[in-house]
């Protein structure tokens, strides 16, 4: 295998990881159609294959700070079903960013899938932002299919900081987030998303706050565009004093569908979990506020939309 | 100069607009008064393109615009300053701003504007124009886009609603600078005297007509005699 990025891999390194692969410093690792293409490792961050099935281990010293790991995937071999096993291993007190991705390149009509499925192991008072995006391109008949599993697993006063991204040409997603959390620790998950023409996406979200003070905030906007389908799931358990907020907000147009299926179950009589779900079109006054700037009603939905995705 | 002729409005069997004619001379301060459901609101509307009228017609700077978009009207130089101003998700007093000048702005361009609405830009520039800033807030904030936008004709509905806490002088210096350094003509809904105070121009309206128009030394005495009547009338039939 030719191990030198080509301009395809460029791009969508440079969509998906925001990656100059020439600037790029830290460490990383690089898979393209199932296989390694580039790594590097730091003193403070060592990435090691797996032996027993595809996929990393991403092993990061206590205490190591300001430091990022970069580990994009490019899916450019047709039919190509890629199934990865990722692994986190945060050590206490570390401040670390942490930048995934899967960017798909498909000509064929054939179906390209990526499903990651990523565990976190965040140890005490150990800081994570993890950052996930995801995106499609190639032939309109083309297929692509990415299915990320996170796992997290926060340990006394660890935080993570989940942001998530998929905003272009991924016809079918099945995005499933499950989270443990232990005392005082905290996790806060973001995630936008655009689906458009018939693409489906489903995001499934259980949070368990077993930990007293341990507390969440997920965060999903999603805007909803010709015959696509998107369905969010939420379900927080609070099992001690804890807190979570949970909010999930949609922007409906077209022929599109969305549902939202929030649930919140509080085991605990200090429990605190709150809800929120709002799905609706593109306010009329929000446009007329904005033509009333002089923009055309195009450019203000698409400032509306830019805005709400940002 | 604007100009509206024979407006008619109505909704659901109700005439809310009978057959209005006016005239904005340019670079005035124009207040618009008249009890709750007048038709003040929906002749702001009008003019700025979100309602339609049944028949007649508005004529801006001799163009005949009555059928022309909001947008074409914001080109051409109209501004609306909402009375419930419209919240975005994800759009920031920054964005906002740029969005209304059409231009990224320099920081001290964005100061300036939000300062003059008693508002610190440094910290307004990166909030979102949702529900975390309040009533008075926005309200603020939409001032301050329309003293940012490049009109010549500028209509305000009840610009003072909400801004309580920040002193009323700030928002009449707006006005008098829209009016002298812009020279925009400014049409304001109010029913506060200290607006009607600065007013070049009174017009009144009642059950969608014009009641009375003139210059302020004129209606204003004798609008402020009958609110005085009418409290006295009410004051009346309290104690009986």
């Amino acid at each position: 295998m030719n191990n030198t990025p080509n301009t395809v891999d460029k791009k969508i390194l440079k969509v998906v990881s925001n990656i100059d692969l020439s600037k790029l410093k830290g460490a990383y690792n690089i898979r393209k159609d199932g296989k390694l293409l580039v790594r590097n490792t730091t003193p403070n961050i060592d990435i090691v294959s797996k032996k027993d099935k595809d996929g990393i281990d991403i092993i990061i010293k206590e205490n190591t700070k300001n430091e990022s790991v970069h580990i994009p995937v490019i899916l450019e071999k047709e039919g190509m079903n890629d199934l990865v096993y990722n692994d986190f291993h945060i050590g206490e007190n570390a401040d670390v960013t942490i930048i995934a991705g899967c960017g798909i390149h498909n000509e064929s009509h054939k179906t390209s899938e990526h499903d990651g499925i990523h565990t976190f192991y965040v140890k005490k008072g150990a800081k994570v932002k993890y950052i996930e995006n995801h995106y499609g391109e190639g032939n309109e008949n083309a297929k692509n299919v990415l299915n990320p599993t996170t796992v997290i697993y926060l340990e006394e006063g660890a935080s993570l900081e989940m942001e998530s991204l998929q905003i272009q040409g991924v016809t079918s997603t099945i995005r499933v987030t499950k989270a443990y959390l232990k005392e005082d620790s905290n996790l806060v998950i973001k995630e936008k998303i655009m689906t458009a023409e018939a693409q489906e996406a489903k995001t499934e979200f259980y949070v368990e706050l077993n930990g007293e003070n341990s507390s969440t905030h997920v965060i999903s906007r999603s805007i909803a565009k010709d015959e696509s389908k998107q369905e969010f799931y939420s379900n927080i358990q609070g099992n001690t004093k804890c807190f979570a907020h949970v909010e999930c907000d949609a922007i409906i147009m077209d022929k599109a569908k969305v549902s939202a299926i929030p649930r919140i179950d509080a085991n605990d009589i200090n429990a605190n979990l709150v809800h929120e779900a709002a799905i609706g079109k593109i306010a009329g006054e929000q446009l007329i506020k904005l033509m009333s700037l002089g923009l055309t009603e195009k450019q203000a939905e698409k400032e509306i939309i830019n805005g709400f995705l940002k | 100069m604007l100009e509206i002729k024979n407006i008619c409005f109505s909704r659901e069997g109700k005439d809310i607009l009978k057959n209005v004619s006016l005239t904005f001379p340019d670079n005035k301060v124009i207040v618009i008064t008249g009890a709750n459901g007048s038709g003040k609101s929906t002749l702001a509307k009008i003019i700025m393109g979100i309602e339609k009228p049944d028949s007649g017609s508005i004529i801006f700077n001799g163009q005949d615009i009555t059928d022309m978009p909001i947008d074409k009207r914001a080109n051409l130089g109209l501004g609306f300053a909402f009375q419930q101003p419209v919240k975005f998700k994800g759009i920031t007093v920054r964005d906002i701003l740029n969005i209304t000048a059409k231009r990224k702005l320099e920081k001290c361009e964005l100061c300036r504007y939000l300062s003059d609405v008693g508002l610190c830009a440094n910290d307004y520039l990166d909030r979102e124009l949702d529900s975390n800033l309040s009533g008075g807030e926005l309200k603020r904030i939409e001032i301050a886009m329309l003293a940012l936008k490049n009109s010549t004709f500028t209509l305000f509905d009840e610009p003072e609603a909400g801004i309580d806490l920040w002193s009323f002088n700030s928002l009449i210096d707006i006005f008098e600078n829209m009016k002298n350094d812009t020279k925009n003509t400014i049409v304001i809904i109010s029913h506060q005297e200290r607006i009607l105070d600065i007013a070049d121009e009174i017009i009144i309206l009642s059950n969608g007509t014009i009641k009375e128009m003139g210059k302020r030394n004129k209606i204003l005495p004798k609008l402020l005699l009958s609110s005085k009547s009418n409290r006295y009338s009410k004051e009346v039939k309290c104690n009986e």
